[in-house]
């Protein structure tokens, strides 16, 4: 009994999360531009969404910001991590304390604050104002990832390491980075999906004339929505289905592979 | 390390100063000044406004019942994650996360189909030979906007918590004669605070400032308090009113998260 009752909580849950995608999927192949009217199979609002080419230009700048975002907040983040590691853990609380105000502050606040910021300086609104938000609001992720990795362990490691004759730099890439590595690529991933994801400080903070996949969907949708933005959703929804299952797969090899070493 | 390793905190810290510090002092800023130039506090005092205090009011409330609803929804479903088996519990949770990967303005986008005069329900509902329905461009709309969007960020806090509870206790609360109810109230409620206060702030902040689902699904005739700020930058160019009415809206969230800090003696550590 309690087992069925759960089965149906599950299915009801399920359908709650999944008909509206699938309503969208469904409608990306309707021949008419109709939310109620099937009209039969086509894959012309497919051609539509790729001969866009605002649609293609929102892409590469999604996704050029998101790796560069990321990139810069995971380096930014990760040196930040090792120098806090040597500072008095007042100090440190304190940095800790700035670092977590982009991460609780509402999106729409951190979008106006930098906005005003950009306005104050006179800084052409574009491209560079989204990246610089961009990885404002992801080295905090980085900084939460990587920190736990870092231990007295690796110090006493390093310290070993040194004066058995190795270089500081050798020591640093055979010693520190091998140990912070899960943590920086697990910053790296969280700071790239925070940023392709990301509307709201994007909106704020970009110019005229740019626009990622967020803000262009935004601005159609405020003039009609397009069954080509059906065909955008089944595409982003099949990619992120293909991501994450390979992200599993690969999850469950990698602790196949540990079980079987520790047996 | 040696102590010149600080150093290389340096550029984080002036990223903090450049990003964080300079931009919400400027909020500040703006917010105490008028247009002319002089300090003043009329920006801040505009939040008392009619019109500013009903959509205040509006956001609070949807945002409350939103946030009421995802934890209704979101606790059952947390307890048959922990109790289910480890690869259906993988599957479910996969399941969960594959939405928060897409687009939420698509998310939502999914919903005005739904819920528009010629969408999808009316479509099905005339079929079936009743009255069309008016369901867009209404407060019940937007919460449920809000609900299908947030809900993955309610649950998995809250399941977090509940699958880190040690069986044995639960047992050992069976064994000294504890009712269902009471091993629930008294044993797996309180331990899942934590997760349950780090859900309600991932859903109650998002939705008590979003501009975007009331502006999708209330068709710009339901404005929320996001939505009075963002017409002030973007609009009527007034950055000196929004930024005094987004430093009273941080006074409001700063304010409700101390209240459920309250709750949660892990202090916000599972915030993530």
């Amino acid at each position: 009994m309690k087992k069925t009752l759960g089965r149906i909580y599950i299915l009801i849950i399920m359908l709650f999360l999944y008909l509206p995608i699938l309503t969208l999927i469904v409608l990306s192949f309707n021949d008419v531009k109709s939310m109620s009217v099937w009209g039969g199979f086509s894959l012309h609002w497919y051609a539509e969404l790729f001969q866009s080419r605002l649609m293609m230009g929102a892409i590469v700048n999604t996704f050029s910001i998101a790796i560069l975002a990321a990139l810069i907040a995971t380096i930014v983040g990760t040196l930040a991590v090792l120098g806090m590691a040597s500072m008095k853990p007042r100090t440190q609380n304190v940095l800790l304390g700035f670092n977590n105000i982009p991460m609780l502050n509402a999106d729409i606040v951190t979008g106006i604050a930098l906005m005003l910021f950009f306005l104050m300086i006179k800084a052409p609104r574009g491209y560079m104002t989204i990246l610089f938000s961009h990885a404002t609001f992801c080295i905090p992720y980085v900084i939460l990832s990587v920190r736990p990795r870092v231990n007295k362990n690796t110090d006493r490691l390093y310290e070993a390491a040194l004066d058995l004759g190795a270089t500081e730099k050798y020591a640093f890439r055979k010693i520190v980075l091998p140990e912070l590595k899960p943590g920086i690529m697990s910053g790296f991933l969280l700071s790239f999906t925070m940023s392709v994801d990301d509307f709201i400080i994007t909106y704020f903070t970009r110019g005229a004339g740019i626009n990622t996949i967020s803000t262009l969907i935004y601005s159609e949708v405020k003039i009609g929505i397009r069954p080509s933005l059906f065909a955008l959703s089944t595409i982003i929804f099949v990619v992120a289905l293909a991501v994450l299952l390979i992200a599993n797969i690969r999850q469950d090899k990698a602790n196949n592979l540990k079980d079987a070493r520790a047996a | 390390m040696t102590a010149n390793k600080k150093s290389y905190s340096i550029p984080f810290i002036l990223w903090i100063i450049a990003g964080t510090v300079i931009p919400l002092a400027s909020i500040a800023y703006y917010g105490f000044t008028s247009r002319e130039g002089g300090f003043t506090f009329a920006n801040i005092a505009a939040m008392f406004r009619g019109d500013h205090m009903q959509a205040l009011g509006l956001s609070l409330s949807l945002a409350l019942i939103s946030t009421a609803i995802c934890l209704v929804l979101a606790f059952p479903m947390a307890m048959i994650l922990r109790e289910s088996k480890y690869g259906k519990q993988g599957f479910l949770i996969f399941v969960i996360i594959l939405p928060m990967w897409m687009n939420f303005l698509l998310r939502t986008m999914a919903w005005q189909v739904l819920l528009e005069r010629q969408g999808v329900i009316n479509a099905i509902i005339t079929a079936i030979g009743l009255p069309r329905q008016e369901m867009m461009n209404t407060p019940g709309a937007i919460v449920l906007g809000m609900v299908y969007d947030f809900l993955p960020f309610m649950i998995l806090p809250i399941y977090n918590t509940v699958s880190k509870i040690d069986n044995h206790l639960i047992e050992a609360a069976y064994d000294l004669g504890a009712t269902k109810g009471k091993v629930y109230t008294r044993v797996i409620l309180p331990l899942s605070v934590p997760g349950i206060v780090s859900g309600i702030t991932m859903v109650f902040i998002p939705a008590l400032t979003t501009f975007v689902i009331s502006n999708m699904l209330g068709g710009g005739k339901i404005n929320l308090i996001g939505n009075i700020i963002e017409q002030e930058f973007t609009v009527n160019s007034n950055w000196y009113l929004g930024s005094g009415l987004s430093l009273v809206m941080m006074v409001f969230i700063i304010f409700s998260m101390l209240m459920l800090q309250k709750f949660d003696k892990t202090g916000g550590a599972n915030l993530i």
